[in-house]
């Protein structure tokens, strides 16, 4: 079941991070990605990756603990698959978790609507 | 950034940028749309290939009209034009009819409080007036600083009650002969009032996105309704602040605040050009000194162009040498949609300003390459002289 962060990311079951269409939608035309390095370590709440609109620099935060194991190098060609597909092709990260168990304290989809209700 | 909500005004049009979808943001104690539903990148392209329409209703026009008039518009002219010259270094008394000139509000250090727009009317019979228009952060300071320098014999009568729109891009001045054929045959940087349908519209032939185009000044009663006709015509979408600094950005141009503050020189902008030749001869504005031993080459920072790698390089970040020594820094910068790559202004001393030089910016901690270049980064499409 995909969770979802009070900052408006989201991981998917496989720990997949993106932003959420609410987000992008806040963001605007998305101009340029920083990826984080395959391999490093994030711990939850570390800044891992930064999503730049026409206006400003977002921090990505990584919603749980691990190690990045797959970025998605579309997005430094094509920046825009995070506005037209924040859940599929704009994807950013992929995490193999430390603790499963952190999930646990993030919203589900409901909770996540409601705060962006 | 974060500016109190509750305290902010609204311009007129304000329903209908909410009734468009535009998305409502704090700027310069206004609430006005930054970007409406279709995003700023289409709305940028937009107005370099059609017409964009902005609400600038936030900034401050308005008209300084001499007490007592002698009725020679000639004399008139110049005795207005004597009241603001001098707090500023343009040739304000050699301006013919309806000719609309650039400049600065200078302090006595030579720097910038402001820069703005003073045109003289066209008509005979409005000699002795004067049309200023300053940027909204700056136009309680410097309606103070011209009413005061104009006291007891001219009056500066505010108009940001009324509505200032912009309509620029290539196809504007086609949709502006439709509404008000007279005003298409304005020249660049000339104004002139025209009649619409009950009303004068004050109209401009300038604007800040490189583009050609016009900015219009319409009384309240009939604002929505004017909005209503210009955006009817298919050529025109509504175009917020962010495609608007966007822009203005490609085109090169200072923004108040920002590339220019109190500190920085018309020279250091390198905005010479608004140092008018008669002024500089007789070196009677504010910060004169400074500013003449500036063109005389003793300068340490100008302002530059740069073409930055990768991530956009905001205001504030560090510009450094290729040997890593900090030397001057981003006063905006972001992504360049016409161009697809990050864009800067900045200053730099001269040794490093010629385009061509390798350097680097600081972003987030990191160094990106970046290159001085030559502004415009899009080239300006002005329509100086109108075919009629």
């Amino acid at each position: 079941m995909t969770k979802f962060t009070k900052d408006h990311e989201y991981i998917t079951e496989d720990g997949t991070v993106g932003i959420t269409p609410y987000a992008q939608e806040q963001l605007g035309d998305i101009v340029f990605v920083e990826l984080p390095q395959v391999g490093k370590k994030l711990k939850q709440g570390d800044e891992a990756a930064v999503v730049e609109s026409v206006k400003a620099a977002s921090e990505i935060y990584s919603p749980v603990s691990g190690t990045v194991i797959a970025v998605n190098e579309a997005l430094s060609g094509e920046p825009g698959l995070i506005n037209t597909a924040p859940e599929t092709e704009g994807w950013i990260f992929k995490l193999a978790l430390d603790d499963a168990g952190e999930l646990d304290g993030l919203l589900d989809a409901a909770a996540y609507a409601e705060l962006t209700k | 950034m974060a500016e109190a909500t509750q305290d902010l005004k609204t311009v007129l049009l304000n329903d209908r940028h909410v009734a468009l979808g535009g998305r409502m943001v704090p700027f310069s104690g206004y609430s006005l749309p930054v970007q409406y539903p279709t995003g700023i990148i289409a709305e940028h392209k937009w107005t370099r290939e059609h017409a964009g329409l902005f609400d600038v209703s936030h900034m401050g026009p308005s008209f300084l009209v001499l007490d007592q008039k002698s009725g020679d518009g000639q004399a008139d002219h110049e005795v207005v034009a004597g009241l603001v010259e001098p707090l500023i270094c343009g040739d304000i008394k050699g301006l013919k009819p309806g000719q609309v000139r650039y400049t600065l509000l200078l302090n006595q250090e030579g720097g910038a409080l402001d820069d703005l727009m003073i045109a003289r009317p066209a008509a005979e019979g409005w000699g002795g007036a004067l049309y200023i228009v300053v940027n909204a952060g700056t136009k309680e300071g410097d309606f103070q600083r011209i009413a005061a320098a104009a006291a007891g014999k001219a009056t500066l009568n505010r108009a940001d009650h009324c509505a200032l729109l912009a309509l620029q891009g290539p196809e504007a001045v086609e949709v502006m002969r439709a509404v008000v054929p007279e005003a298409a045959d304005l020249a660049f940087m000339h104004y002139g009032a025209f009649d619409f349908e009950g009303t004068r519209l004050v109209i401009s032939r300038s604007g800040y996105t490189g583009e050609d185009g016009f900015e219009i000044l319409v009384e309240p009663d009939h604002a929505g309704r004017f909005w209503d006709r210009l955006l009817s015509d298919g050529r025109v979408k509504p175009i917020g602040l962010g495609a608007r600094d966007s822009l203005r950005l490609e085109a090169g141009l200072p923004l108040y605040g920002h590339d220019l503050d109190e500190t920085v020189s018309p020279i250091e902008a390198g905005l010479n050009f608004a140092v008018a030749k008669r002024r500089r001869e007789a070196a009677d504005f504010p910060g004169a000194a400074r500013i003449l031993d500036e063109l005389g080459g003793n300068l340490s920072r100008v302002r530059v162009g740069l073409f930055v790698e990768g991530a956009p390089a905001r205001e504030g970040a560090e510009i450094v040498d290729q040997d890593g020594n900090a030397i001057g820094r981003v006063t905006s910068g972001g992504f360049s949609p016409s161009l697809n790559r990050a864009i800067a202004l900045g200053f730099v001393p001269p040794s490093h300003a010629t385009p061509g030089t390798r350097l680097q910016v600081l972003v987030r901690g990191r160094s990106q390459a970046a290159e001085i270049t030559a502004t415009p980064f899009v080239p300006h499409r002005y329509v100086r002289k109108p075919a009629k």
